[in-house]
This record gives C-alpha cells, sequence and structure tokens, in this order.
C-alpha cells in the first residue's frame, strides 16, 4: 500500500516548525506505524537528509516513549494503544496521513515530533512517592491489602507517562496523570502517612508547570493507551478537597 | 593478572553477613565528601543511585532517556522470584539458590546467587513498602505465581507488567532523592567513555543528546548499570536504544568482560513477520503456567490449528518432560521449539513458529479468569498480528531476549578496574549460563537496594574524597578522543545506512551465533565479523551534525561497538567446548539432545581481557568452586 505523510518538522526548540510532504510506497500492511516510518527515515538518510526524529524505544506499549498525534487524535485512530503499537492494516491505501508532535505550552518542542516532558517528572518530584529508605520495612504480608484496594491501585499504577491526556485535553490538564499516581497512593495503607500533603504538592506543580484545569471533558480518557479511567480524578478532586479543608 | 573474586570464607549461609561486618565503613558525615557517578537509571541504576543518596553521598545520574522511568526494565512481564514460601510449598532461601545455580546450569559462583537469594526477601518488602501494587488474593496477602525451571510457586507479580511497577517504585525513590537535591539527574546523556586516573575510575566522558555537547564529569566511583547487549542480534526482544557501548568501552579501558557468550534465547516470542521488522516482542513465561505448547504431528501440516484433532497434535514438551512439563527453562524450550521446526512441523506462513494454546484453561477456568490474569498479553498479541488468541492459538518463535554475560566483577560488584562497579544485566554474575524467568528483575534490584550499598564503602573508605579535580588532563584527552570518534564516523559518508549494517551483523549473529552454534559457523563469524566492521568504517552514511540531535549518529555509535562486541561474543562460543544452558554447541549434546556440559576442562569463567584493535583478547579463567551442591545434568524430566 502507498500513504501521503503530513510531518511536522522542526529543527529544534527556537526554531519555527512546519509541515512536509512524504509519500511512502511499498509499504506491507503486516508493518508497524512506527516501522513505515522507519522505511521512511532509511531512504532520507540514504539520500543524505535528517531523519524524521521521534521518541520511541520498546516499541511494546509499556515504556511511554513514543506519542504523537495521528489525523488529530493522540497514538493515532485506535483505542487502547500507544503509537508504537499501531499497524498499518489500520490505514487504507491512498490514505494522506497527519503526523504532528504533542501539542502543550507545557511539552515544549525539541527536534520534530520529539517533545519535552520532564515536567512530568517534576510533578512526581513534588510527591509521587512513598516516603521509604531502603531496608527496614516490615515483611510484605504484615499488612494486608484488601484486593479490591489493589486492583484500584494498579488500575492507576498502569499509567504510561506518555502525556496523551495533556496533549488530548483541550486546556492541556495533566490532571489524569497526576490523578492516576495520588489514586494509586491514596488507597494503600502505605500512602496514607503523606495522603494530604501529595495531593497538595503534586496539584500545585501540576499548576506551576503550567498544565490547565479540569472541565471534565474525558477527552483524556477516550484517548489513554491504558485506558485510565476518570474516576481516578474523581478520587484526585476528593482527596485534594478533603486536604485543604482539614489543612 | 590475578582475577580475585573476593567470596569471604565460611560457611554460604553466613558469607554475606560476616563480610558486611568485615567490609569498611565510612562514616555518615564524610558520606557527603563522596560523588558517585551512576550511569543508566533502569532498575539496578535507580535503586542503587537512590540508596546511595539515602545513605548520604552525593550522586549524580545519568540517562539517555528523557527520563528514568522510560528504561528498558519497564517491558519486563512476568515477575519478581523470592524466597518468602508464602503459599507454603516447600520453597526456601537454599531452594531459591539451588534452582538458580541449576538453571543457570552451573556455571556462576555459589556465594553470589547464595547472596541473591537471601536477598530477595528483603526485596519485596522493600517494594511493598513503596506501594508497588502487587497482585493480591482476597485475604489481602500477596498472590504468587509459577516459573519455569522451579517446582514452587515464588513468583510475585503485578498483572503483566512487573517491571513496569518495580521500575516505578525505584524511579519514585530516585525521584525523592532528586527533590531533596541528593542526586542529580542528567536526561538524554549518554556515555562515551570512562575516565581513568591511576588506573582507577575517577569519571565519565558524556554526549548530550539534545545539544551534541561533549562533556565529563568527575567522581569517586563509578558506577555501570547500563544493560545488556542482546540487540547485538540486530532483533531481539530489547528496547531499541539498549545497546552494550558503556560496557563494551569499560572493556576496551581495561575491565574484563565475562563470558560473553552466554547469551539468552526467549522461547515464546511473536515470530518474525518479514524483513522490515524492527524488534520482535516477548510474549512472557507466565504464559506457560496456562498454555500449552504444541505443533502437528504430521509434517508441513497446513491444516488450521483448531481444524487439527488433539490426538494429531504434539504437546512435545509435555511428552519430553512429564514433570516439568511446559515450564522447563527456558534454554531447553527455545532450543526444542527450534528442533520442531527444523524437522518440518513449524507451523504458520514462514514455519518458524509453534502453537502456545490456551483452549484447555479457557474451557476449564472460563475466558474472564485468563483476561483477568493475561489479558494486557492477549490484547498486544492481537494488535501485532491481527489474530485473536482467545480463538486461536498463539504463534511463538524463540528470540534474543537477555544476556547472562557483562563485565567480571568481585563479589563486591566491582570489575577489574577499581572503582568501577557494574550492577544488574550489564555484569555477569548471577545467572551463570542461563537465566530463570523472574529472576532478572531480582538480580537488578538486589545489586542496587542490598548490595553495592554497603560493598561500595569498603573501597570508599580506603581512598581520600575529591582528589580528582586536580589532575584534568586525563578528562581533556577523554573528551578530545570522544570527538574524534564521533568526526571520524560522521565523516564516512558512505552509501550504507546504519540499520542496514546492523541487519547484516544482525544475521551473521543468528546464523553462526545463535541458538545452535558449531565451530565452523563460529570460525565463519569471526572471520566476517571484522569485514563487516571495516566495512561500516569504510561506507556508513550518517547525515546531519554532531552538535544537534542526531538519532542516526547515536545508532553509528552504538553500532560501531557492537560491532567489535559481536566478535568476542563469538570468539567465547568458540573457545567454550561444551554445551551449557543458552550457549549449546552442535557438537557437544547427549543421545536424546540435551546439553553436555564438560564440567572437568570448562567448569570456570571466562573473562576477556582487551589488547588492542589489531591482537586477540586474551584469555583469563576464574575457576568456579563447588562446595554446596552437586554438579550433575541439568534434568527436567
Amino acid at each position: 500500500m502507498k500513504v501521503t505523510l503530513k510531518i511536522w518538522r522542526q529543527k529544534n526548540s527556537r526554531s519555527k516548525g512546519s509541515f512536509e510532504t512524504y509519500p511512502v510506497d511499498d509499504i506491507n500492511e503486516e508493518m508497524s506505524f512506527f516501522e513505515m516510518l522507519d522505511m521512511l527515515n532509511e531512504s532520507l538518510a540514504k539520500k543524505g537528509e535528517v531523519p524524521i526524529a521521534f521518541d520511541h524505544d520498546c516499541r511494546e506499549g509499556i515504556c511511554g516513549t513514543c506519542g504523537m498525534f495521528i489525523n488529530g487524535r493522540a497514538h493515532g485512530p485506535v483505542g487502547g494503544i500507544t503509537t508504537c503499537q499501531l499497524h498499518m492494516r489500520r490505514f487504507n491505501n491512498g490514505d494522506t496521513i497527519v503526523v504532528e508532535p504533542w501539542r502543550a505550552k507545557a511539552f515544549p518542542v525539541i527536534c520534530d515530533l520529539i517533545v519535552d516532558r520532564t515536567a512530568f517528572d517534576r510533578i512526581m518530584q513534588a510527591g509521587g512517592y512513598i516516603s521509604v529508605d531502603t531496608g527496614g520495612s516490615p515483611d510484605a504480608n504484615a499488612i494486608p491489602v484488601s484486593k479490591v484496594n489493589a486492583d484500584i491501585a494498579m488500575d492507576g499504577a498502569a499509567c504510561i507517562g506518555c502525556g496523551a491526556c495533556v496533549a488530548t485535553c483541550k486546556n492541556s490538564s495533566a490532571m489524569l496523570f497526576v490523578a492516576a499516581k495520588v489514586s494509586q497512593f491514596s488507597v494503600l495503607p502505605q500512602g496514607q502517612v503523606e495522603r494530604k500533603v501529595r495531593a497538595q504538592k503534586m496539584v500545585s506543580m501540576m499548576d506551576a508547570e503550567g498544565f490547565g484545569n479540569c472541565t471534565n471533558t474525558y477527552a483524556c480518557e477516550a484517548e489513554c493507551p491504558k485506558e485510565i479511567s476518570v474516576s481516578h480524578i474523581a478520587r484526585l478532586n476528593r482527596e485534594f478537597l478533603i486536604a485543604n479543608l482539614s489543612g | 593478572m590475578n582475577l580475585n573474586s573476593k567470596i569471604p570464607a565460611g560457611p554460604l549461609a553466613e558469607k554475606w553477613t560476616s563480610h558486611k561486618f568485615n567490609m569498611k565503613l565510612v562514616n555518615p558525615s564524610n558520606k557527603r565528601k563522596y560523588t558517585i557517578l551512576v550511569v543508566g537509571t533502569g532498575l539496578a541504576g535507580a535503586s542503587a543511585a537512590s540508596t546511595l543518596a539515602e545513605l548520604g553521598y552525593r550522586v549524580e545520574a545519568f540517562s539517555y532517556h528523557e527520563s528514568p522511568r522510560r528504561a528498558h526494565s519497564i517491558a519486563a512481564q512476568g515477575g519478581i522470584n523470592a524466597a518468602k514460601n508464602y503459599p507454603g510449598d516447600g520453597d526456601s532461601i537454599f531452594r531459591l539458590f539451588y534452582d538458580t545455580i541449576k538453571g543457570g546450569d552451573y556455571r556462576s559462583r555459589e556465594a553470589n546467587v547464595y547472596r541473591l537469594a537471601e536477598v530477595s526477601n528483603n526485596i519485596i518488602d522493600q517494594c511493598v513498602a513503596q506501594g508497588i501494587p502487587f497482585a493480591r488474593d482476597y485475604g489481602g496477602q500477596l498472590d504468587n505465581r509459577s516459573f519455569g525451571g522451579a517446582q514452587v510457586s515464588r513468583t510475585f507479580y503485578a498483572r503483566g507488567q512487573t517491571g513496569q511497577q518495580l521500575l516505578l517504585g525505584a524511579y519514585s525513590a530516585l525521584i525523592r532523592q532528586m527533590n531533596a537535591g541528593t542526586v542529580k539527574f542528567h536526561a538524554r546523556t549518554e556515555l562515551q567513555d570512562i575516565v581513568l586516573i591511576n588506573g582507577e575510575a575517577k569519571g565519565i566522558t558524556v554526549r548530550d543528546l539534545v545539544t551534541g555537547e561533549i562533556r565529563s564529569y568527575a567522581g569517586d566511583a563509578v558506577v555501570l548499570a547500563t544493560g545488556g547487549y542482546a540487540n547485538v542480534f540486530y532483533l531481539s526482544t530489547n528496547a531499541m536504544a539498549s545497546n552494550g557501548s558503556a560496557i563494551y568501552r569499560a572493556y576496551k579501558k581495561g575491565a574484563f568482560f565475562a563470558n560473553p557468550c552466554f547469551t539468552q534465547i526467549h522461547p515464546t516470542c511473536i515470530p518474525v513477520a518479514s524483513g522490515f521488522q524492527s524488534k520482535l516482542t516477548l510474549m512472557s513465561e507466565s504464559l506457560r503456567n496456562d498454555g500449552r505448547i504444541w505443533v502437528p504431528k504430521k509434517k508441513e501440516d497446513t491444516r488450521a490449528p483448531n481444524d487439527i484433532p488433539d490426538e494429531e497434535r504434539d504437546y512435545y514438551l509435555e511428552r519430553l518432560y512429564p514433570s516439568f512439563g511446559n515450564l522447563v527453562p527456558r534454554d531447553v524450550a527455545s532450543r526444542r521449539a527450534k528442533e520442531m521446526c527444523d524437522l518440518g512441523h513449524g507451523v504458520g506462513s514462514t514455519k518458524l513458529a509453534v502453537y502456545l494454546d490456551f483452549t484447555d484453561v479457557i474451557n476449564r477456568n472460563g475466558k474472564d479468569w485468563v483476561a483477568d490474569k493475561y489479558g494486557n498479553l492477549f490484547d498486544m498479541y492481537k494488535e501485532i498480528t491481527g489474530e485473536n488468541p482467545y480463538k486461536t492459538p498463539m504463534r511463538i518463535y524463540p528470540a534474543v531476549h537477555y544476556t547472562m554475560g557483562g563485565l567480571w566483577v568481585d563479589y563486591n560488584l566491582m570489575s577489574s578496574i577499581p572503582g568501577l562497579y557494574i550492577l544488574g544485566e550489564a555484569n555477569f554474575s548471577d545467572h551463570g549460563a542461563n537465566r530463570l524467568g523472574a529472576s532478572a528483575l531480582m538480580q537488578g534490584l538486589a545489586d542496587g537496594y542490598f548490595v553495592l550499598p554497603y560493598t561500595i564503602a569498603d573501597y570508599l573508605a580506603r581512598i581520600t574524597p575529591q582528589t580528582i579535580n586536580a589532575t584534568p588532563s586525563e578528562f581533556q584527552q577523554s573528551e578530545a578522543a570522544v570527538k574524534e570518534n564521533i568526526r571520524r564516523i560522521l565523516s564516512v559518508n558512505g552509501s550504507q545506512t546504519v540499520d542496514e549494517i546492523h541487519k547484516k551483523l544482525g544475521h551473521i549473529m543468528w546464523e553462526n551465533v545463535g541458538m545452535a552454534r558449531q565451530k565452523s559457523g563460529l570460525e565463519k563469524a569471526i572471520a566476517e565479523i571484522p569485514n563487516l566492521k571495516r566495512e561500516f568504517w569504510a561506507d556508513v552514511k550518517v547525515p546531519g551534525s554532531g552538535d544537534a540531535l542526531n538519532t542516526e549518529l547515536e545508532k553509528a555509535g552504538r553500532l560501531a561497538d557492537f560491532l567489535e562486541l559481536a566478535e568476542l561474543i563469538a570468539r567465547d562460543a568458540h573457545m567454550r567446548e561444551e554445551s551449557c544452558g543458552g550457549h549449546f554447541r552442535v557438537e557437544h549434546q547427549t543421545e536424546e539432545n540435551e546439553a553436555q556440559r564438560n564440567d572437568k576442562d570448562f567448569t570456570f569463567v571466562a573473562a576477556w581481557e582487551y589488547s588492542g584493535d589489531d591482537s586477540p583478547p586474551q584469555l583469563h579463567k576464574e575457576e568456579l568452586v563447588f562446595e554446596n551442591v552437586q554438579l550433575t545434568t541439568r534434568s527436567y524430566k
């Protein structure tokens, strides 16, 4: 099959970017979207042109490194997967495919489709951990955790930090990302000690990094490759409110 | 050069405890005077960096990723072993030790493996305290499952994302220290060189992957936790950027490389579809708990799997190994799959695959039960192949997955360069010739949380901190050499892309140094690889410049090292005239086609010393002494 790609090219964070058009032929529909991009990049490199830079690593949907807007949707047209899991059988011969980086004030473009998501690390730094030093922890089975709570915690912990929620949100809000972590710890006995201060610190860092507010459009849930539910946002709101009310 | 493993004296079970007492300590107020450079922030690196910082050392951590949370440890699916014996099925520290030594085909050190088993329980305690949501039963207790090479359930797991959860745990410990200012993290920064001063590791030179700037950093010790080198085969289950450059460049600076030929081929991966394939995807070993592996009894059978009646299927692992069945170790399962395909029983369009069938467990426990346990893996399989594994058996085939070999380290995890420590997959220490499933996460965290933070003090206490700033010339030389190497790569301006040459290397390696190795093939590889290396330096084309983000340049630098490391792997495989674990020499097999070890001549660690680009590496042998287990032929029947 054959497609036409319109891809955002931007030399570095200071330069102005623009769309470039690349026709790609001889695509096997068993190829992944990235293998199709690899093929294009190989042909560019052969001609001495600089290949399209895009972030990717594990190529099995877990590292959270990849992410791009494809035809106006985060991680492309299929729900519940990352871009690296997208395969060309999802497209039709002759399609025009528009590829852009994540667009958000807090995620400045570094080069082409690569953006800087270190704001996520700084939010985590503000409180996305349980303060426990190595060694001296009690036996792992000493504190029972109900299966229901362990499962809720795991639902939140499944977040891969890819940034699709921010990129797809009209407010560029990081609420789903923050909520997934706050929620994980709020339902575990180990997370109770820092529960209030965690919600406050992570939310205020989110604001400081320039992410927008949540207006309940649920776009984040719809585009999350790990299908993390907005119910975590409800829990974050509750945690944040209780923390502020109880001081 | 004397290879001193520094294994403590005394009974096996007391070695680590007495060693911890005998080692020197650095007093708490002096710790802040020491700077430790940690390269790689996956499980081993992040756990080490955070623990060292908690203890009071100053830590600078480096990763080529944008964030520590992207490291490839994240892709581990199945679980982590520990000798907790929560299910009460007869597990113990000694049994975990024994299974690991046996699984490694008696090519690892007793003392190291015992220590690993001993601290395994601390790891689980630590991870639970960090808020890692391991699977639990309805009473709130931790759940376990089984993995290959063991007859007890000792594997802790978090759905099919155990590596992700453990890495996020280590990441949370690390960012907590970054927040406290005790760890300085350098993102998108790749190691280029190790700086030695008076023969000791005192710094590193790195490249900023965004700006291209070459910088060096001084420290009192250097820790490499940079993972394995499976991508030397081009196609592997490793992430795209995983590479062997850090350890290979340390090797060229004098660190010995141990057992490079011990590479692991994982039996359950999604088969190669065609020539454009960029990487291979693993389907967790945990699937072998409930899936049954089979091939059609009839050769070249083209019927759809569901049209083949049960009596015309060969459940060959259950037939050959009645007591372990589908849960034999990885090397055995891989080799048998290859053998079945070689005999003409392979399935799928390429005939290089066997079936992994879940029909029985779906009939027994229902689709929901299976989805709850393995849902994410089934979804992943479906997205890649376009087939529904709830209805049609999965097609699987072995793929390169892990490297047991790595830089030689002593009991303290220090390499043959003083002050240079190697952790996790990057070292050779604990898995012998074959790693058991769910042991990589265990080893990475054991090294980082519970071993290095103790052992490094023994070195630091003997040196004066911060003496290195006085001698900058070594750093300038290192930076100049790194710049020259980059200039050389960019100036070739040939006609082949980096990937084209890497694919050629992968082909040589898979055909001759892959699952079945023989003398003639290895000699062919030893002859062909240097030619390919020359081809690289004469004909590679890397567009762009060195002073900006340049992914082709990054790949080229890594491939240049793989082209040399590949030859070392082939030489090691050629030297080792026996079959053991993942190293299978066709000339050395039993009548039942099992690996045949030669304990008389090869019960040693092969530690290779670099001796110049134009002369072959020098072999040093560390004899392995077994006082607590008897060397037997591994039997999983």
